[in-house]
């Protein structure tokens, strides 16, 4: 790891303007930063810690039913807050299926929006990677590439995002605050990851010293409470990123799907939403031929980017069963494995 | 650069200078206290062998810069007995056989110190697997771990409620 200054700034003006310095990096709990320094890939000269920032751990319940979340409030504290996990169940289910417990108790809200891709190529300083050297060229492009991306990438560029808390959050319109040298302003999630196009070292819309100070979500997000799952297939039961994943929420009266919303993990540099998998299940009847319809549509522009061809069939199952779990209602308590395609009873055990 | 934070490890009130501020939890109490019990096993965060306490909850003290935490109160594997005592998760995983080498061992008994504490699995060893699975372990001691979180979990709470009998008679 390289030296660097450590800074604990008292407020959020101190941090923004520590973090504006050149070669500065906010510091949450440090899950995946420190990570990424001890391999030397982050090499930051200064350290500003945020974790002690004023205001930024709590929970926020708005007057119109919406919530406000701190940065710094950790993703088990998120997934485990009773009135949080009823109003927005598939974004509950999707932090209780990232990581591990512990890595839940430290990793912040804004740090898992602001993590790296997992590319091994992007962590090996030997590999050439444009993300983290511009122009020096992707070794994922003719390499171990079966779970890089299948949506989104570009010839510079194939990695995923790895977050599975961002996938619903996309689906459920979440916005971003943030707070910089120019002062406050707000983005849509849907903007906050960058797809790579030729320039895969820009990540996010941020810029030199933002710093993400809370997460909203609309009331409107409450409403699919009923009918909402997050489903992530991995190569083992717990503890792995998603090969694909997705979030399926329903608003169902009388037999009529009202509104719909669909998104993927594990398949582009950014959580993909599908609007067009949503608009074609408004109005529709929450049949298995709609969701198959919808799955359909939502990898319709999807092209392997290496071995990863079957990842297309497999986000397309994903979508369709997420749907067909989110059509049987959300269960009444959390699944014993979180987003496991596997739990199909609660406390059974899957290989049973 | 040299920085002073507090920490309260195991109960002791501990003021300790750093010189870099580089230093994890892991190397803090590995090497410069030689608490030698939390154990580095991959050091990225994948295998759950250095697992401790911080204020009352489960992490991976590989990932967490030590200068961050200034004012925690931590507790590792040298901190449950009390005196020839052994802590209930500690006996229970001698009873169950719920190691073989032993190096994973500290990381997985202070996660199901803090399993217990969140109170998540009820007594499902379905969940229990599943909120033990930040911990790896070589020997594949699973089956053994997972008796002994739930006989513990059963132990403490038996314990607390033999306690708060007690109280209500008196």
């Amino acid at each position: 790891m390289n030296r660097f200054d450590y800074v604990r700034p008292a407020s959020v003006a101190e941090a923004v303007a520590a973090g504006s310095e050149p070669g500065s990096a906010f510091l949450g709990a440090g899950t995946n930063l420190l990570d990424l320094m001890k391999v030397g890939v982050a090499r930051p000269g200064r350290v500003i810690d945020v974790t002690r920032l004023p205001g930024l751990d709590r929970i926020e319940w708005l007057p119109d039913g919406g919530v406000r979340i701190g940065a710094m409030v950790r993703n088990s504290d998120l997934a485990y807050d009773e009135r949080f996990s009823r109003s927005f169940p598939a974004v509950a289910e999707a932090l209780l299926s990232g990581a591990s417990a512990q890595l839940r108790n430290a990793a912040t809200v804004g740090g898992n929006l602001m993590q790296h891709t997992r590319c091994a190529y992007f962590h090996d300083l030997a590999s050439a990677c444009n993300r983290r050297v511009p122009g020096s060229g992707c070794d994922a492009l003719e390499g171990e590439n079966r779970l890089h991306a299948v949506l989104g990438w570009s010839e510079h560029c194939i990695a995923t995002h790895p977050s599975d808390f961002c996938v619903p959050l996309v689906a459920l319109d979440a916005v971003v605050e943030v707070e910089g040298p120019h002062g406050a302003r707000e983005i849509a999630i849907d903007r906050l990851h960058a797809l790579p196009g030729a320039t895969p070292e820009q990540e996010t819309a941020l810029a030199p010293g933002e710093l993400i100070v809370a997460l909203r979500l609309p009331a409107d997000a409450a409403a699919f409470s009923r009918n909402a799952r997050y489903l992530k297939l991995r190569e083992r039961t717990s503890y792995a990123f998603a090969v694909v994943s997705a979030a399926a929420m329903l608003e169902v009266e009388g037999g009529t799907i009202l509104r719909a919303r669909v998104a993927l993990g594990g398949v582009a540099a950014k959580p993909w939403r599908a609007p067009e998998a949503e608009a074609a299940l408004e109005g529709a009847a929450p049949t298995a031929q709609a969701f198959a319809k919808a799955a359909g549509l939502a990898l319709a522009e999807a092209q392997p980017s290496g071995d990863n061809a079957f990842k297309i069939e497999l986000a397309r199952r994903i979508v369709a069963r997420a749907l067909t779990l989110a059509s049987e209602g959300t269960p009444a308590a959390m699944p014993a494995l979180p987003a496991s395609p596997f739990s199909t009873k609660i406390g059974a055990n899957h290989v049973a | 650069m040299s920085l002073s934070i507090s920490l309260a490890i195991n109960g002791q009130p501990l003021d300790v200078a750093l010189d870099d501020p580089r230093v994890t939890l892991l190397d803090l109490l590995r090497e410069r206290l030689f608490l030698t019990g939390t154990k580095k096993g991959c050091d990225r965060g994948q295998c759950g062998a250095c697992t401790v306490l911080v204020d009352g909850r489960r992490i991976n003290s590989c990932l967490a810069l030590a200068a961050s935490l200034d004012r925690a109160e931590i507790t590792t594997i040298e901190g449950l007995a009390e005196g020839e005592t052994l802590h209930p998760v500690q006996a229970a995983f001698i009873a169950h056989d719920g190691f073989q080498c032993g190096y994973c061992t500290p990381g997985q008994i202070m996660s199901a110190v803090g399993l217990i504490l969140e109170g998540h699995a009820g007594d499902d060893p379905e969940r229990v697997r599943e909120l033990m699975s930040g911990n790896i372990c070589r020997c594949a001691a699973y089956k053994g771990i997972t008796e002994a979180v739930l006989e513990a979990q059963k132990a403490i709470a038996d314990k607390s409620g033999a306690e708060q009998n007690r109280r209500d008679a008196a």
